[in-house]
């Protein structure tokens, strides 16, 4: 079976092309990237013209709740949302019901993900239970198909257990993923410490409980190797932390939301529970730092954080609502719109962060569009409007603050290992 | 304007220097016609409200009930211990019940900050803070401002200009430190936030208060001294190391209130620690307000559900 993409404008993060290009794939493979691909009789045939055409878009970081919550999210759901949203890779955090922390939970994600339209990968614990207190077994994990390991949503407050945990998992050369949150000093905190949590009332969850973690978790991957991943930054302070390890040859590297470019803490005034999550929204000088980090390739990753929650859950005191909204859908538009519309930011700039990039972290063989690799490739017409309402966001939970915003950037086709996996023409 | 153009009463950053003079100005109204003999008029005739406590309360509660009271509400009362929320109901669901039965008021109390303000948007009664987590307790801060005005006689100028007021305590914690400032700055007033900077945080500038750690150099200075109920379990997060400790620098004592000037006010929300944050000799003192504002607090109250009901000129219902 063989798909001739024509006239698109192909950009391509790994090998920093950006040009009006013809793509061809044969079966799983892309056969050809270059002009003029003639089209022969049975072909399907894709007019790509005034779309980009993108390495299929890879997502280090999505909540499926699978196992345990299937009435909020699934496996297969979230799948089919990640498709839709021109995702044909997605990292699958552990902290479900029971956690991933031994072999027969990451096949059982392999086998749930089998049925649905894009590839998982599984990220296991590094600790046995999410408890914090012994690491899990990495080895046996990554036999079965997980490709990180992390306690996201927790995040190990132990420095020695942290220590041990980057130096075993350097055998594997995997990445460890820390969710950076001293715990002690976010303290039960809501939103993020400041103005605007004191206008509030509500108790605030200083920055710097995120950079202490960063700080130490940066300084201990100096001492034992490994390879450090920091999940979701928020704050201009953790930008800079990261920065300046790198210049120090530590091997870090990060990721950010799209909340935290989009969006600042006054927005928890207007949209409460739905502007919860870990870590908070913090300030505009926040979000213009998380901005320029990614210019400047401090930030490795965008990566959404897709965190389903029912709106019975949602809908209650903001103080007890759960941390965390939804971002697949929003993801490409929030880019597009705030990145590359509002900040200037070329494609090849905005959308390495979400295929050549995870992808080398992650060590998966994905991610470009060069003759030989894998056909995952994205489609989008940045210049199309987007409404996101209930409809537009095919999660079963709508936990987003971006409800009611007109966005740039739609999906047009998304294909996973050759297959069209999502179609909006 | 005699009313509240507006569905619920929320916190006082979302008032207007006139409608906290309306409010005020109307109490005052109130206040004469419940220190009479006949106490009662029918201004909420058919109305149902309901005090729905998601917190423990005595003194709010009867001030709201008492208030509902007297314009002839039809009153119920909805409190936690007996209620469907310790079976794990939610709020909405509480209040969608609450209202399948027709009440128009909803007065709230609840220990989450925003939880009026997030109720307020998904239902059509009113809605009326009673005090929400840190955030704000609207009605106090009037109750607050009123009493002032009324001591000061200021109230047909309708400022607070010239008036140095001083909160002392926890202000960090305190709903009632957050709305009295935002109350008396709006009306003028000169405010400086007192107490140790664990409880006293820098991001309170952002009200244009003064900040001060040192009671002993701000006494003399203050016209109003509002003192705020210290919780002893504050000590367990190390915010301070003693009450003993506590008292020794932020308490109002018999020593410090001879070097207060000879016009200040005295006041305290309730209830008081006595020995804590104000000695016994000073709360007898003519100087303390404190009995004084519970009584404006029914007044202010009434006039809230008053304006909040659309109002009526008033010398129409002078006449009842």
């Amino acid at each position: 079976m063989r798909i001739v993409i024509k006239n698109g404008r192909v950009v391509d993060p790994a090998s920093k092309i950006d040009e009006t290009l013809d793509l061809l794939i044969e079966n799983e493979t892309i056969a050809d990237v270059s002009r003029g691909i003639s089209v022969r009789k049975g072909d399907t045939v894709i007019d790509a013209s005034g779309c980009l055409v993108l390495p299929g878009l890879i997502d280090m970081h999505v909540h499926f709740r699978e196992p345990g919550r299937e009435d909020v999210e699934t496996i297969f759901g979230g799948s089919q949302v990640a498709a839709k949203s021109g995702f044909t890779s997605v990292c699958t955090m552990p902290n479900t019901d029971p956690v991933i922390d031994n072999q027969a939970l990451v096949r059982f994600i392999k086998l749930e993900a089998e049925k649905g339209p894009i590839n998982v990968y599984p990220v296991a614990t590094i600790t046995k239970g999410l408890k914090g207190e012994e690491i899990s077994e990495m080895g046996e994990l990554i036999n079965a198909g997980a490709v990180a390991f992390s306690d996201d949503g927790m995040p190990v407050m132990s420095s020695v257990l942290m220590r041990r945990a980057l130096e075993y998992s350097r055998m594997f050369d995997v990445p460890i993923i820390a969710h950076s949150e001293d715990l002690d000093l976010a303290d039960e905190g809501i939103m993020n410490e400041g103005k605007n949590s004191t206008l509030l009332g509500l108790k605030g969850i200083p920055r710097e409980s995120e950079e202490v973690m960063i700080a130490r978790d940066v300084i201990l991957t100096r001492l034992s190797g490994g390879r450090l991943h920091v999940a979701h930054i928020s704050s201009g302070g953790s930008v800079e932390i990261i920065r300046r390890a790198k210049s120090d040859g530590i091997t870090v590297t990060c990721e950010t939301a799209p909340h935290y470019f989009s969006l600042a803490d006054d927005a928890v005034a207007e949209y409460l529970s739905m502007a919860k999550m870990k870590p908070p929204l913090r300030t505009e000088d926040d979000r213009k730092a998380i901005i320029e980090g990614l210019r400047r390739g401090i930030i490795d990753v965008i990566a959404s954080d897709h965190a389903p929650h029912s709106l019975n859950e949602k809908m209650q005191e903001l103080e007890y609502a759960p941390f965390g909204i939804v971002g697949l859908e929003t993801a490409v538009p929030l880019i597009i719109t705030v990145l590359v519309r509002e900040n200037g930011f070329s494609y090849l700039e905005a959308f390495e962060k979400l295929t050549v990039n995870p992808a080398r972290i992650l060590k998966i063989d994905r991610g470009e569009l060069k003759a030989g690799k894998v056909a995952d490739v994205t489609i989008i017409d940045p210049e199309k409007k987007i409404l996101v309402d209930e409809e537009f966001m095919l999660s079963k939970c709508k936990n987003s603050p971006f409800i009611g915003r007109e966005l740039y950037g739609s999906v047009i086709h998304t294909i996973c290992n050759g297959n069209l996996v999502y179609s909006n023409r | 304007m005699n009313s509240l153009k507006r569905k619920d009463l929320l916190d006082i950053q979302s008032l207007s220097v006139e409608e906290i003079l309306l409010i005020c100005r109307s109490a005052k109204y109130f206040k004469d016609i419940f220190t009479r003999s006949v106490k009662s008029v029918p201004v909420l005739r058919g109305k149902a409200v309901c005090t729905l406590f998601y917190e423990p309360s005595t003194r709010t509660r009867i001030s709201f009930e008492l208030a509902a009271k007297r314009l002839s509400a039809d009153l119920i009362n909805f409190t936690v211990a007996t209620s469907s929320v310790v079976k794990g109901e939610s709020l909405i669901d509480t209040v969608h019940t609450l209202e399948a039965m027709k009440v128009d008021y909803i007065v709230m109390r609840h220990a989450a900050s925003m939880a009026p303000h997030f109720l307020s948007r998904n239902i059509n009664a009113s809605v009326i803070n009673a005090g929400d987590g840190f955030h704000a307790h609207p009605t106090q801060a009037l109750l607050d401002t009123y009493s002032i005005m009324e001591q000061r006689e200021s109230l047909d100028d309708g400022t607070l200009a010239g008036l140095h007021i001083g909160i002392i305590g926890d202000i960090k914690h305190s709903r009632v430190a957050r709305s009295d400032i935002e109350a008396f700055t709006k009306l003028g007033a000169k405010v400086t936030i007192c107490g140790p900077p664990t409880l006293v945080p820098d991001d309170f500038k952002l009200y244009g208060v003064d900040i001060s750690y040192n009671l002993d150099e701000l006494l003399p200075e203050l016209n109003v001294i509002n003192l705020l109920r210290i919780q002893k379990e504050r000590q367990k997060g190390s915010l301070f190391p003693s009450l003993r400790e506590y008292h020794r620098q932020f308490a109002l004592t018999v020593e410090r209130f001879r070097r207060c000037r000879d016009d200040v006010i005295v006041m305290h929300p309730g209830p008081v620690n006595r020995g804590i944050e104000i000695d016994d000799a000073v709360m007898e003192s003519p100087k303390a307000i404190v009995n004084e504002q519970v009584t404006n607090g029914v007044a202010v109250r009434m006039a809230i559900f008053y304006l909040l009901a659309g109002g009526a000129p008033l010398e129409e219902m002078n006449e009842e």
